[in-house]
């Protein structure tokens, strides 16, 4: 079912990856691997799993009682569930952008340093760095370099959601997570962050879940699909949009249902 | 009366002729009870402000022949309160006021607070069931309450304290456990209920996002809740300290008992009088100047619960001026 | 920061995590152990002084020497019913007008700001005021009215809080229903949206109890100290209200201040107090867990 493409290297790989939340089997037997600098897309009708599965790689679900999780994850090859782990390192590591821009409600500054600052960073200097470089890797460093200390709050809500992603790529991860980043903005700011994505894989692997088929087309190198909790067709995405193996991903591409 | 209502809302339902039914003398009988009624609740709406000013008014005409007839100046920086001598400066009382609220809140507020981050964020839900009720126990337990266990179980350990600290003090006053200590430990105590339910009013309203968000970046639980949920709670914890000071300078039962009663300058370990303790210890023995002054120092009170009122006042408004803006934000 | 792809497990000690933690788990120990230090404390020195006569009895009743707290119990009875039937009525009034009839406007945020300074105003303030504003109308140093009628002032903002959040929770398409079927406001206001929000205003209540009860400073310069039952015949029952009657806190203040001998019976009287809290704790929680299930089902 995988199809794996020998040519890129694996980021994160996961095996027969079982989740529940009490009762409910959210998330059957998911084997897939996310490629090294590129940017891969979860699809599928709400409710599918695939948000699921996209938080399940930086362990958010911890956070979320009653929330079983079996399988292996494995980021570069160490597991991500393994005894032991400090979740601190494995979230810098792989940072995360949500549905809904959520920046603190505190300077745009502070914003961006609150990464660095909470892994011990307390050099001036090197944060006023890391806040220039970060919104610039974010591309909004033009819009608020004047009011660096004005409230995040301010901002615009495509303004807003670049500045989550300054805020992830500020503790220089090596993978950000993106759960429908542009599922709450106008066509406007949704095109500035696809732009931004492009530019985002050069330096890190980028998963992404979208409820938008289009997007995933513009964007994406590799697409997986997911249905009730099932993955059922993981290919690049020129492959999986224009030759699905898959019935139920031929429906569901063409619009069918969902 | 009530009946009659009924017909007529019933005929409007029912009747083919809407028109004739608006004109039927039942519907005036509705109309009339019904302007009755909005009058009547207008009325009660207006009590609360006609109480506000009834007090207000009262408490300027009691309080103000005293400090007339004493001098603002002296009254207020005057720094012997002795009635037999008809001195009445309560300078000491209201330093006492003030470092025993402070001494409750800087010990009251992380207590507090720190037991709102538990309910809030910690705690797993068998021990918040346990937690929880003895915090709204000990809201319930009435002052005079603790003015008894004050005086009998504060007071001997202040005692002990102060026999240690002075033991080679041969000037020293000793109060018996009496003392400004006492009463800030009592203070404290008494302003817990409010500081944990309003701040963790203002930690549960925080949302979910802030802690998802802190999480996603590798910041700790502890990090999270110190770094972004307790700062973003910050204008709720505020209004929770500053209900805390009104209760504390506000409150006489509980300390009368364990500060001593004498109108000193404000030292831990001596002997002190407060606005509140002052006013209730002399009332009920109290005559001509003297009442008039100690309905003085009630007006001094009041004047300073006021200010704490609008103070208040304003960090809700901020407060809320915040959250809309926030929410404008979020939707934009 | 250099890119350090630092090994999972390695596992970082935050010291500072660490000390924060023991600080949070130690304050809310210290919350749990006072509440429950407090509770047995007085049940430990109450029991000593708690007997039948003792509830059964009021205090000093001559020519023999007694301590007892009957008299201030119907005291503190009296107190409760007379400031409920007070101000029950104009508290719930206050919140139906301000939810259901007026706009926002300058006058319901004046009412508002009052509100909020009410329940701002210390109980020692309250006393001061009940003495000198009840004694220009009724004349008397101290009476149990006097005492209620302050009270009612105090506990106004607890019962149009509590009412105002039950009435807005009441579902807008209920009182739509009615007036689309052409019920006037007063109509709607008394069959649809009162019976719907009875729990809440009975909270009200209850919280207000729980206030009465436990008032002291705003009682000693109003109702006074008088710990007589006073009633000899059916008329007394009536004419009582402009007697003095101290409660059961103020009872108990008298008996802490004399202290000696006569501590245990204000651990005594405390007990009684804290018995009445608990039970008055309880039955707001029932009627929480009512209001919830109601709002689930």
């Amino acid at each position: 079912m995988t199809n794996n493409n020998g040519q890129d290297s694996v980021k994160i790989g996961t095996r027969n990856v079982n989740l529940y939340y009490g009762e409910n089997h959210a998330l059957k037997d998911i084997n897939l691997d996310i490629k090294t600098n590129k940017i891969t897309a979860f699809i599928g009708p709400s409710g599918c799993g695939k948000s699921t599965y996209l938080k399940s790689l930086n362990r958010m679900n911890d956070l979320i009682p009653d929330c079983k999780i079996t399988g292996t994850f494995l980021l570069d090859g160490e597991d991500i569930y393994a005894e032991g782990v400090d979740t601190s390192v494995l979230r810098r590591r792989i940072g995360m952008v949500f549905q809904k821009p959520n920046p603190f409600p505190m300077s745009i500054y502070d914003n961006i340093a609150y990464g660095p600052r909470v892994h011990g960073i307390k050099s001036k200097a090197k944060l006023d760095r890391i806040v220039e470089e970060s919104l610039i890797g974010a591309a909004v460093f033009d819009e608020v370099k004047d009011r660096l200390h004005k409230s995040a709050l301010s901002l615009s809500g495509g303004q807003q959601q670049r500045i989550c992603i300054a805020r992830a790529i500020a503790v220089q991860p090596e993978v950000i997570l993106m759960d429908e980043p542009t599922s709450a903005l106008d066509p406007v700011s949704t095109l500035k962050i696809e732009e931004l994505m492009n530019t985002l894989k050069e330096k890190y692997t980028v998963a992404i879940v979208t409820h938008n088929m289009q997007q995933a087309t513009r964007i994406s190198d590799y697409t997986a699909f997911f249905l009730v909790g099932e993955m059922v067709e993981y290919a690049q995405t020129e492959e999986l949009f224009s030759r699905p193996k898959d019935k139920r991903t031929e429906d569901y591409i063409t619009g069918r249902f969902g | 009366m009530a009946k009659t209502n009924d017909a007529a809302v019933i005929a409007v339902g029912v009747t083919d002729n809407h028109k004739s039914a608006i004109r039927s003398k039942k519907i005036g009988f509705t109309n009339l009870s019904e302007r009755i009624m909005k009058y009547i609740f207008t009325v009660c709406g207006i009590t609360a402000v006609a109480c506000v000013l009834m007090i207000t008014i009262y408490m300027i005409i009691s309080g103000a022949p005293a400090i007339g007839k004493i001098g603002i100046i002296d009254f207020l920086f005057g720094d012997t309160w002795y009635a037999k001598k008809e001195q009445f400066g309560i300078l000491p009382l209201i330093l006492t006021s003030f470092f025993g609220t402070f001494g409750a809140i800087v010990i009251g507020v992380p207590i507090g607070l720190l037991t709102a981050v538990f309910l809030s964020e910690l705690a797993p839900k068998a021990l918040r069931n346990f937690v929880k009720p003895a915090v709204e126990l000990l809201a319930g337990i009435p002052s005079v309450i603790y003015g008894l266990l004050g005086a009998n179980l504060v007071k001997p350990l202040m005692y002990s304290i102060e026999e240690i600290i002075y033991a080679n003090d041969p000037g020293h006053q000793f109060t018996g456990g009496a003392n400004l200590a006492s009463a800030i430990v009592v203070l404290a105590i008494m302003i817990l209920p409010t500081i944990i339910n309003i701040s963790e009013n203002a930690l549960n309203s925080v949302p979910n996002d802030y802690r998802e968000a802190s999480c996603g970046l590798g910041a700790t639980k502890i990090q999270t809740i110190f770094k972004v949920v307790i700062p973003a709670a910050k204008s709720g914890i505020a209004s929770g300290v500053v209900l805390g000071v009104g209760r504390a300078i506000g409150e006489a039962m509980a300390i009368i008992l364990v500060a001593g009663n004498s109108a000193n300058m404000p030292e831990l370990f001596s002997s002190v009088k407060f606005l509140t303790t002052g006013v209730v210890a002399e009332f009920p023995y109290s005559s001509g100047l003297h009442r008039e002054a100690l309905f003085a120092v009630g007006l001094v009170l009041f004047v300073f619960i006021m200010i704490i009122n609008l103070i208040l006042n304003g960090i809700l408004k901020k407060g809320g001026k915040k959250e809309k803006t926030a929410k404008r934000a979020g939707k934009a | 920061m250099a890119k350090t792809s630092g090994s999972l497990t390695k596992k970082h000690t935050r010291i500072s995590d660490i000390i924060l933690k023991i600080l949070i788990f130690l304050s809310s120990g210290i919350v749990v152990a006072l509440t429950l230090g407090i509770i047995i404390y007085i049940i430990a020195r109450g029991l000593e002084g708690m007997s039948w006569n003792f509830l059964s009895t009021p205090a000093f009743s001559y020519p023999f020497e007694n301590y007892g707290v009957l008299g201030n119990i119907i005291n503190t009875l009296y107190l409760v019913v007379i400031t409920l039937l007070v101000a029950t009525p104009i508290g719930v009034g206050a919140a139906i007008y301000l939810t259901e009839y007026a706009k926002q406007s300058r006058l319901t945020r004046i009412i508002e700001f009052t509100t909020e300074t009410l329940a701002g105003i210390p109980s020692i303030i309250y006393g001061l005021f009940g003495s000198v504003f009840f004694y220009n109308i009724f004349k008397v140093n101290y009476s149990i009215l006097t005492g209620a009628l302050t009270l009612s002032i105090m506990v106004l903002p607890t019962i149009i809080r509590t009412t105002q959040e039950a009435i807005k929770t009441v579902p807008m398409g209920y009182r739509e229903g009615a007036i689309g079927l052409g019920a006037a406001k007063w109509h709607t206001i008394r069959t649809v949206v009162l019976p719907s929000c009875i729990d809440g205003i009975l909270t009200s209540v209850i919280l207000s109890i729980g206030r009465i009860v436990g008032e002291s400073a705003a009682l000693i310069f109003t109702a006074g100290i008088a710990a007589e039952i006073g009633i000899n015949s059916i008329g007394d029952i009536f004419t009582k209200v402009m007697d003095q009657g101290g409660s059961l806190t103020v009872q108990l203040y008298q008996y802490a201040q004399r202290g000696g001998a006569e501590m245990k019976y204000a651990f005594s009287t405390a007990l009684v107090l804290l018995v009445t809290v608990l039970v008055i704790n309880i039955c707001a929680k029932l009627v929480a867990y009512r209001i919830r299930k109601k709002r689930s089902a």
